[in-house]
C-alpha cells in the first residue's frame, strides 16, 4: 500500500505540469477559438453578447473572405502538387542512381527549411524586386533588354508566393522520401531490369506504390501545413497585398483580430479549421489502397 | 546492329545522366546563391545597391553591422531570442521528459486519456489559437490591473517562453514517448531491487539513455523558436517593448521599404540566420537522421 501510493504520488508530479500547461495553452484556448465564434466582443472591453451564428452568416457574403478561401485553395492544390512531384521525382533519382556529391545535395536541398519564414521573406524580397533584383536581372540579361516585372503585383503575387513556398518544402518532403526509399529492396529493381522495365516503369510500378504508406500521410500533413505555411509566408512576405490580392484564410483571420472584430475572426478560424480537418479525411480516403508489404 | 543499338542505349543513357546533373545543380543553385547574395549584399554600401545586383561589394562595409546591432536594436533582439529560446527549451524538458516518461511506461487511471489527449493536441496548430491565447493573457492583465495595480502578462519574455514550451509539448512528448516504449522493463525492476525510489530510477537510468532523442528534441524545437515569430509579435506587440530577433527583422524590413537602408536590413538578415545556419552545419547529420526517424511535423 505504501509503495502504490508512492507510485500516484511519483505519476501525478511528473504529469500534472505537462497538463497544467496543455490545458492553459492549448485546449482552453481551441475551446475558445468555438465558443467566442458565437460572440461579439468589445474590442477594449471583456463584455460579450452571445449572437448565434451570425458570424457565420455575415462570412458567406463577405468577399474578401471567399477571395482569402479561394486563395487558400488554390495555395494548397498548387504547391501541394509541385512540391510533391518534385520531391518524389529528386529523390528517387537521388536513391537509385550513382550521383557525384549526393550527400552534399542532399544538405543543401534541406538548408531552406531550417531557415526562419522571414528570413526567406527577406531572401525573395531580393530576388523579387522590379528594379535590381536577382530574378528580374537574369531575365534582363538573356532577353537582352530591360525587364521591371512586378513579382509582387496584384496579377503575380500569388505565383511568387507559389515559388517561395515550394523552394522552402521541397528539401524536407525530399529528405523524407529517400529515406523510405532507401528500405525498397535492391533485388526488386534488379529483377524488374531483367524483365526489361525502364527506369520510369521501375519509379511508377515499384518505388511509388511500396512507399505509398509514407506518401500518404506526408499528404495528409501537407495540407494542414499548407494552410499555416501559407499564413506565414502571406504575413511576412505580401501582408496580403496588393489589394488584398494575396490574402488566405487565416491571414484574413488575424487581420480581423488587429480590427478588434475578435468574435468575427474566431468565426474564421473554425471555418477554416473544419475545413483542412475535411479536407484531410477527405485525402485520407482517396489515397486509401491496401499496402503492399516487401 | 547489335552493337549500334548498344551504342544508342549508351548515347541515351549520357544524356539521362546529363540531364538529371543539370537539373539537380540548377536546384541546388536556386538554394545556395540566393543565400549566399544575402550575405554579399550584407557587406555592401547603400550606394552599391543601385546598379548590377551581380556585382561584387567593392569593399567590407562593416558599418552595415554596426547599424543593424545598435541604431536597428538587432542586439537587444538577439539577447532576447537567446534568452526566449534557452528558457522555453530549460521549460519544456523540465515538464516534457517526467511526463512522457509516466505516460509510455506506467498503466495508470486516466493515463490512455492523456495519451490520446496529447495526440490530439498535435493536430491544433499554433496559428488557430494564438488569438484567443492573447486576448486571455490580455484579460489577464486586465484584471491584475485592477486588483493590484500593476500587470505582466502582455510583453513579457518569460511568458512568451513558457507559450512556446506549452505549444510545443504535444511534439515532444509524442517523440519521447515513442523512444520510451521501446525499452525494456528490466531496467527499471533493476533499478528498484537496488533499492532505487521512482524518481532517481528515472533520472539516473532512464533519461541518460534516451539522450539521443533528447538531442533531437534540443535540435527541431531550438530551430522552431528561434524562428517563430507569430506568437512573439503578437504577445509582445507593444512598441517600445522588448523583441525577438525575427520580429526586429520583419519591423526592419518593413522600416527599409520607405527609408532604403538596404544594406541595414541585409546585415539584419544574416544576423537572423547565421546561428542556424552554423548550427546546421556542425550536426546537419544529426538533425536529418533525426527527422527521419521522428517523422513528421506538420
Amino acid at each position: 500500500m505504501e509503495k502504490n501510493k508512492g507510485r500516484s504520488r511519483f505519476i501525478v508530479l511528473c504529469v500534472a505540469p505537462a497538463v497544467i500547461l496543455f490545458v492553459i495553452f492549448m485546449i482552453y484556448p481551441t475551446l475558445n477559438v468555438f465558443r467566442m465564434s458565437l460572440y461579439e466582443r468589445g474590442a477594449y472591453s471583456p463584455t460579450e453578447t452571445f449572437v448565434g451564428f451570425n458570424n457565420f452568416k455575415s462570412l458567406i457574403s463577405d468577399a474578401n473572405f471567399i477571395r482569402s478561401m479561394q486563395n487558400t485553395i488554390l495555395l494548397i492544390v498548387v504547391v501541394t502538387i509541385i512540391t510533391f512531384a518534385l520531391a518524389l521525382v529528386f529523390a528517387g533519382i537521388l536513391t537509385r542512381e550513382k550521383i557525384r556529391g549526393k550527400e552534399f545535395l542532399r544538405v543543401v536541398f534541406y538548408i531552406p527549411n531550417i531557415l526562419s519564414v522571414v528570413v526567406i521573406s527577406g531572401i525573395f524580397s531580393a530576388i523579387y524586386q522590379p528594379e535590381n533584383g536577382m530574378l528580374n536581372s537574369i531575365l534582363s540579361m538573356i532577353k537582352g533588354e530591360t525587364v521591371t516585372i512586378l513579382w509582387k503585383g496584384e496579377s503575380l503575387v500569388m505565383v511568387s508566393l507559389i515559388i517561395a513556398m515550394v523552394w522552402q518544402a521541397i528539401g524536407y518532403y525530399m529528405v523524407m522520401y529517400m529515406a523510405s526509399m532507401a528500405a525498397v529492396p535492391q533485388s526488386l529493381y534488379e529483377s524488374a531490369g531483367l524483365d526489361g522495365a525502364g527506369r520510369i516503369t521501375q519509379f511508377f510500378q515499384i518505388t511509388i506504390p511500396l512507399i505509398w504508406t509514407n506518401i500518404r500521410t506526408t499528404l495528409t500533413f501537407f495540407i494542414i501545413s499548407t494552410i499555416n505555411m501559407a499564413f506565414l509566408f502571406v504575413k511576412a512576405m505580401t501582408s496580403g497585398g496588393p489589394n488584398g490580392a494575396s490574402e488566405v484564410a487565416l491571414s484574413y483571420m488575424y487581420g480581423q483580430k488587429d480590427a478588434g472584430l475578435y468574435g468575427y475572426s474566431m468565426a474564421i478560424g473554425v471555418v477554416i479549421f473544419l475545413f483542412s480537418f475535411l479536407l484531410s479525411a477527405l485525402v485520407n480516403k482517396v489515397t486509401k489502397r491496401t499496402p503492399l508489404e516487401f | 546492329m547489335k552493337e549500334k543499338e548498344k551504342l544508342n542505349h549508351h548515347s541515351g543513357d549520357t544524356l539521362y545522366k546529363v540531364f538529371i546533373y543539370v537539373v539537380l545543380i540548377l536546384l541546388a543553385v536556386s538554394i545556395i546563391v540566393p543565400v549566399l547574395w544575402v550575405f554579399m549584399a550584407s557587406i555592401k554600401q547603400n550606394s552599391e545597391f543601385y546598379g548590377n545586383p551581380w556585382a561584387l561589394p567593392l569593399g567590407f562595409y562593416w558599418q552595415n553591422f554596426v547599424n543593424a546591432w545598435t541604431t536597428a536594436k538587432m542586439g537587444d533582439y538577439m539577447l532576447n531570442s537567446v534568452l526566449v529560446t534557452a528558457l522555453a527549451l530549460a521549460i519544456l524538458l523540465v515538464v516534457a521528459l517526467p511526463a512522457a516518461y509516466c505516460l509510455s511506461r506506467f498503466k495508470f487511471w486516466g493515463g490512455k486519456f492523456l495519451n490520446t489527449a496529447f495526440m490530439a493536441g498535435l493536430f491544433i496548430n499554433v496559428n488557430y489559437i494564438v488569438v484567443p491565447i492573447f486576448l486571455m493573457l490580455r484579460d489577464g492583465d486586465t484584471f491584475l490591473k485592477n486588483t493590484f495595480g500593476t500587470s505582466f502578462l502582455l510583453n513579457n519574455l518569460v511568458v512568451l517562453a513558457i507559450v512556446y514550451a506549452a505549444t510545443a509539448l504535444p511534439f515532444t512528448i509524442y517523440l519521447l514517448s515513442g523512444y520510451f516504449a521501446t525499452l525494456a522493463h528490466d531496467y527499471e525492476e533493476a533499478a528498484y531491487i537496488d533499492g532505487a525510489g521512482y524518481g532517481r530510477t528515472m533520472i539516473k537510468i532512464i533519461f541518460p539513455m534516451a539522450q539521443p532523442s533528447i538531442i533531437t528534441i534540443i535540435l527541431f524545437n531550438f530551430l522552431s523558436f528561434w524562428n517563430e515569430y507569430i506568437i512573439s509579435m503578437t504577445l509582445m506587440s507593444s512598441a517600445t517593448g522588448a523583441k525577438t530577433l525575427p520580429v526586429g527583422l520583419l519591423n526592419l524590413m518593413q522600416a527599409q521599404q520607405s527609408a532604403a537602408q538596404y544594406g541595414t536590413m541585409y546585415a539584419g538578415l544574416v544576423l537572423v540566420m547565421l546561428p542556424t545556419l552554423i548550427l546546421y552545419i556542425c550536426v546537419q547529420k544529426k538533425l536529418i537522421q533525426g527527422m527521419t526517424v521522428g517523422g513528421l511535423k506538420g
